[in-house]
Formats: C-alpha cells, sequence, structure tokens
C-alpha cells in the first residue's frame, strides 16, 4: 500500500483511492514527424528500477490528475505536483538528486 | 406531478451506531472558478461563503461544502433546490459555470452514535481519528465513491450516488451491525 498526497486537495490519498495514469511528461510528436519517432511516442515507454515520473488520477476524490516522483523499487513518494506543468519543479528534482545520487535526470 | 422519494424511502438500522438513509435531500453541485466574485455575491444573501480547502460551512439549516478546486456542493431543502439551482445559474449569467440540482443523483445517510466513526473505518482508507469537524472527505466506501464529512457531535454525514444507495445501505448496515466493533 503505498499514500501520495493529492496536490489538488491535500489529502493524504490512500492507492486505492486514485488511479493509476503511466508515465509523465511525454511529449506529442506531430503529423511532421517519422515513423521511428512516432513509435517512439506511442509505444516506448521508461520502465526504470528507480525514479519514475508517473501521472495520477485522484478517482475516489477530488477527480483530479496530478504528476507524483516516485521510486519503484522503494516506492518512496519524493513529492506530487499539478498536471499542468510541462517539467517537474526544480526543487523537487534537487530533493531527488540529494536522495538518489545515482539518478541521471528526469528526461 | 409524481411523489418524490428518496432511494430507500429513510430505512435505517440500529446496531453499535445508526445507520439511516436522510430522506429526500437537496443538493445543487456548483461548478466554477471559486475565486469568482459573483459567486461570493451569490451566496452572500443565503449566509454563506466559499468554505476553503476540504471545508464545509453551514448556516439556516444549509451547508456549502468544497468537493474540488472546482467544485463546490450546496445541501438545502428537497423543495428549494430547484430554485437555488436556477437563481444561481441566472447569477452567473455568462460567465463560466455550471450549477444543476442533483438532489435525484445523490443519496445522503446519516450515521449517528458514538462509535459511528468505527463503520466507516471497516469500509474506507481514510484515517478517521485526524479528520476534523466539518471537513468534506471524499473517497471510497468498499467498491463505490463517497463523500462524508462530520456535520455534529457523534454524527457523520455520507453521500453517494442514488443507484448504489442499496448497496451502501447494506455495507454500513452490516459494518454497523452489534459485536462488530473495532475497539
Amino acid at each position: 500500500m503505498q499514500i501520495i498526497p493529492c496536490p489538488y486537495c491535500g489529502v493524504e490519498a490512500e492507492e486505492t483511492e486514485l488511479t493509476y495514469g503511466h508515465e509523465a511528461h511525454l511529449k506529442r510528436v506531430g503529423p511532421d514527424s517519422d515513423a521511428a519517432d512516432f513509435e517512439a511516442y506511442m509505444f516506448t515507454r521508461k520502465n526504470p528500477k528507480g525514479v519514475h515520473f508517473e501521472r495520477w488520477r485522484h478517482s475516489n476524490g477530488c477527480g483530479k490528475w496530478f504528476l507524483a516522483a516516485r521510486h519503484t523499487v522503494t516506492l518512496e513518494v519524493f513529492g506530487t505536483y499539478p498536471a499542468q506543468t510541462t517539467e517537474p519543479p526544480a526543487e523537487l528534482v534537487e530533493k531527488i538528486k540529494a536522495k538518489c545520487p545515482e539518478w541521471k535526470g528526469w528526461k | 406531478m409524481s411523489e418524490a422519494v428518496s432511494a430507500l424511502k429513510g430505512e435505517s438500522h440500529t446496531g453499535f451506531a445508526t445507520v439511516a438513509e436522510a430522506g429526500l435531500t437537496g443538493m445543487v453541485t456548483i461548478r466554477a472558478d471559486l475565486g469568482s466574485k459573483t459567486l461570493a455575491d451569490a451566496l452572500g444573501p443565503m449566509g454563506l461563503s466559499v468554505p476553503g480547502l476540504r471545508g464545509v460551512v453551514a448556516a439556516d439549516g444549509r451547508s456549502l461544502a468544497w468537493m474540488s478546486p472546482d467544485e463546490l456542493m450546496l445541501f438545502c431543502g428537497y423543495d428549494e433546490a430547484p430554485k437555488i439551482a436556477a437563481d444561481l445559474t441566472a447569477a452567473f449569467g455568462g460567465e463560466h459555470s455550471l450549477v444543476v440540482n442533483v438532489s435525484d443523483m445523490r443519496s445522503l445517510f446519516v450515521v449517528s452514535g458514538a462509535k459511528g466513526d468505527e463503520v466507516l473505518m471497516k469500509l474506507c482508507p481514510v484515517d478517521m481519528a485526524t479528520l476534523p469537524q466539518m471537513e468534506m472527505r471524499r473517497t471510497r466506501a468498499a467498491q463505490t465513491g463517497v463523500a462524508f464529512w462530520r456535520s455534529g457531535p457523534g454524527e457523520i454525514r455520507l453521500i453517494c450516488f442514488r443507484s448504489v444507495a442499496g448497496y451502501m445501505m447494506g455495507l454500513l448496515e452490516v459494518s454497523s451491525r452489534r459485536g462488530g466493533e473495532i475497539f
């Protein structure tokens, strides 16, 4: 069981209150892109043993989508932030770097 | 006009706590910018103001609850709900908003008694010990979405969709049976 704080309603939401929404910060590749880029956008997902940025929805709660940085092995939740962002907040990135020196960055 | 009835017509059960369907209750959902002056002005005459994060405010038998960053729920008399919804819609005018009378779409339950918390502890992933008075908590009860708040001493009010009212009453009734106390 994991507890993830919802950045919209501030509830310390338990996992069963939430819905997992897969990898965050995907950038859609437009119609002018080549096939390899589109394939990467469509199918190629990160599957790290470590820090992972992902989307979650507080489905049995306020109903909002938000983003979370989570460690896939220790299940530590580093932080959550609203979905209206194109990249993780700088302070969160610093926090993760301090905790996981081997982490190579979110991109 | 047909006679309006609530989903379970006020069914109630008493175990170590009392669980009851509250009967017909007016509920109006308001989706808008919660910082809007129009909204504050429209709520003013009812003695209500926009509640803070997860808050519930009450005045003159009506309550207003914070449901999400852009949604409020107003609890009022069943008969006055259509007029309140129409008045609020008119007050918003062209401002981006949605006000709907959802009285017949939701069911309200009341869990009362000193051990009322324990009824919900078995159903919801919520730390009941840290839930203050008049704080709206949206969560799930077993398999269905609910929202509840402490509306008074030893009293919890809970809403769910009307379509799952029978299921909800089943959950509450079993959870509140004598011998099933946690502490």
